[in-house]
């Protein structure tokens, strides 16, 4: 039984069919690339994953539980975790507060109020901020951060629920080629005990650290399979010489 | 930028595994802390006044501290969790009809009933209407949420106009005094130091609550409801509860308001003293708790002084005022003397001394 089965999805925007019965499976452990030309619904197709949107019709179902209609809090505390294409740390809060926020995210409403899992969590915020090379920047606002430095804050964010299920809406974005490289460093990682869905624009990253790619193209799913059988397709292939 | 440049090129080269954490702090936890000498200031002055200020302006002084307890109310609502409730006086209203009818139909003016019942009252009233409107399986929006708060409050000042159980337009006058045991807190030093001593405990507790890790909850959904949504928070509950906690104090200070006057009139749960607690908490700087204490004491100071110097004009003075603060100092008049980061403040900050401390 796969991790994440989506099927059947379509989703219409007014007049536009943004995804036209698209499917997307990942197992467990696996990294999975959504590839596609620009406007072929890889981000539209993220969106009903993570329950941003709701599926005009088809259906997402999650370790076996059908998650069609839940709630974004439902997803995440199902085990799914998403992080958004345009960076969202919160900016004002020190790295830390951005960390301790996304950590503490599960404890009971007691427990806030009386701040009683501050010194508990304290080691796991600074291990995350270590693990993704922030903590020398700890208390500084999220703000004061590089692009690429947000951009791992917020993977760092999404990671620290400890998700099931990781869903990056291009991750590299913005980023100069060695933070490209680094960031496929930090993802590795986390592979033992974490899927992963990528949309990115990047291909050569995505080659890099994928084990099966999902091709999109107008709405539609062009291929899927593992990443020497998508290079060798001759109809992606095609799109991607025709976008070129 | 540069050096935050440079800081990603060090990090990035650097290929060991474990960067080395903290070698040089950041400026900024080094600075003082401003928060706290205002806090002081504030509470001194407080203390004082009754000692320096004539007899009337004492009184005057007491009504002003208890607005300052409603404007914490609504910072806690708005400054803190993004809220925007234009219908704060209900709450703080209807704790004021209520408390006057337990003094006119029961006779019970024991403090340690007619508060507790003023601040229930605030409470229910703020669970059902907050439940409604916050509630649902989605996020409300702020327009809903406005909206839906402002009628509210129109609505029960129409109501309370109408209802001649409540007094009609003239409202209940001549309620008793507050009492405990024989005594009776008529308007006077007394009374003061009696609200001066409940906003200070409301005000220790309302900074234990924004201290704490639901303040950081807080602070995410006054930022970005949807990302906190995203990592599991439920985010509508959050609110909910700080909107039943900010409906509690407002309860809390409108009946000490109804025992301070003597008597409760429409106005009271309208939509013009609920314009009023947000005017008081966007020019002190809401966000900040001491923010909204200082705009109370500033706007109804000035208007004080303005009404007496200036009888025909004052009010277009005043609303000058504001709009200078509000157009130039968005995050009001705290933000002169507290920079960005002290507003905010730091969530870990106690365990970060602490390992500071260690080596």
């Amino acid at each position: 039984m796969p991790l994440l089965e989506a099927a059947g999805i379509k989703k219409v925007f007014g007049k536009l069919t943004a995804l036209d019965g698209a499917a997307l499976t990942v197992g467990e452990n696996e990294f999975h690339g959504l590839i596609g030309p620009n406007g072929s619904g890889k981000s539209t197709l993220m969106k009903c994953i993570a329950g941003a949107e709701v599926p005009t019709q088809g259906k997402v179902s999650f370790i076996n539980t059908d998650i069609t209609a839940f709630t974004p809090t439902e997803r995440a505390r199902a085990g799914m975790s998403l992080k958004f294409q345009i960076t969202s740390v919160l900016p004002t809060l020190t790295l830390y507060d951005n960390i301790l926020l996304a950590l503490q995210a599960q404890c009971s409403l007691f427990d806030l109020v009386l701040s009683r899992t501050r010194s508990t969590l304290h080691d796991q915020v600074m291990s995350m901020l270590t693990q993704f090379r922030l903590a020398n920047r700890a208390f500084d606002a999220a703000a004061a951060l590089s692009h690429g430095q947000q951009q791992w804050l917020e993977i760092a964010m999404a990671l620290a629920g400890k998700p099931k299920l990781l869903l990056l809406d291009e991750p590299t974005g913005g980023m100069s080629l060695e933070e490209r490289r680094v960031t496929g460093e930090l993802l590795q990682p986390i592979k033992k005990h974490c899927s992963l869905v990528i949309v990115e624009h990047d291909l050569d990253f995505i080659r890099d650290i994928c084990d099966r790619l999902t091709v999109l193209d107008q709405g539609k799913v062009l291929a899927s399979g593992t990443v020497s059988e998508i290079q060798a397709n001759t109809s992606v292939q095609e799109i991607y010489l025709r976008r070129a | 930028m540069g050096a935050a440049k440079q800081a990603v090129q060090v990090d990035v080269g650097d290929e060991t595994d474990v960067p080395v954490i903290e070698h040089a702090p950041s400026e900024r936890e080094t600075t003082r802390k401003i928060l706290p000498i205002v806090e002081g200031v504030v509470l001194l002055a407080a203390l004082l006044a009754p000692l320096v200020l004539q007899d009337y302006l004492t009184v005057f002084a007491t009504r002003v501290i208890i607005l300052a307890l409603f404007a914490l109310s609504f910072d806690l609502v708005w400054g803190y969790a993004g809220i925007m409730s234009f219908g704060q006086a209900l709450f703080f209203g209807s704790a004021g009809y209520g408390v006057a009818l337990l003094a006119r139909d029961l006779d019970i003016t024991n403090i340690f009933l007619v508060l507790p019942a003023g601040t229930l009252i605030g409470l229910t009233f703020a669970l059902l209407l907050g439940g409604f409107l916050l509630l649902g399986r989605h996020p409300s929006s702020v327009i809903f949420v406005s909206l839906g708060t402002l009628t509210g409050s129109y609505a029960a000042d129409r109501l309370a106009r109408g209802w001649y159980y409540l007094g009609g337009q003239n409202g209940i006058p001549s309620i008793a005094p507050m009492s405990l045991g024989g005594y009776d807190f008529t308007e006077g030093p007394a009374f003061y130091y009696l609200v001066l001593g409940i906003l200070v405990v409301v005000y220790l507790l309302c900074r234990f609550l924004v201290r704490s890790q639901f303040g950081l909850a807080l602070a995410g959904l006054r930022e970005n409801e949807q990302r906190i949504a995203f990592f599991g928070y439920k985010a509508q509950h959050l609110k909910a509860i700080i909107f039943t906690v900010g409906g509690a104090i407002a309860g809390l200070a409108g009946s000490l308001y109804a025992f301070h006057e003597g008597f409760v009139w429409p106005n009271m749960v309208g939509v013009v003293v609920s314009t009023q607690v947000v005017l008081y908490v966007l020019f002190g700087g809401s966000g900040t708790l001491i923010g909204a204490v200082i705009g109370t004491v500033i706007v109804e100071g000035v208007s004080f002084w303005l009404s007496d110097n200036y009888r025909d004009i004052w009010p277009i003075i005043l609303g000058l005022l504001l709009l200078l603060v509000i157009l130039f100092r968005p995050l009001g008049l705290i933000s002169f003397v507290l920079g960005e980061r002290e507003r905010v403040g730091s969530f870990g900050a106690k365990i970060k001394e602490k390992r500071n401390a260690a080596p």
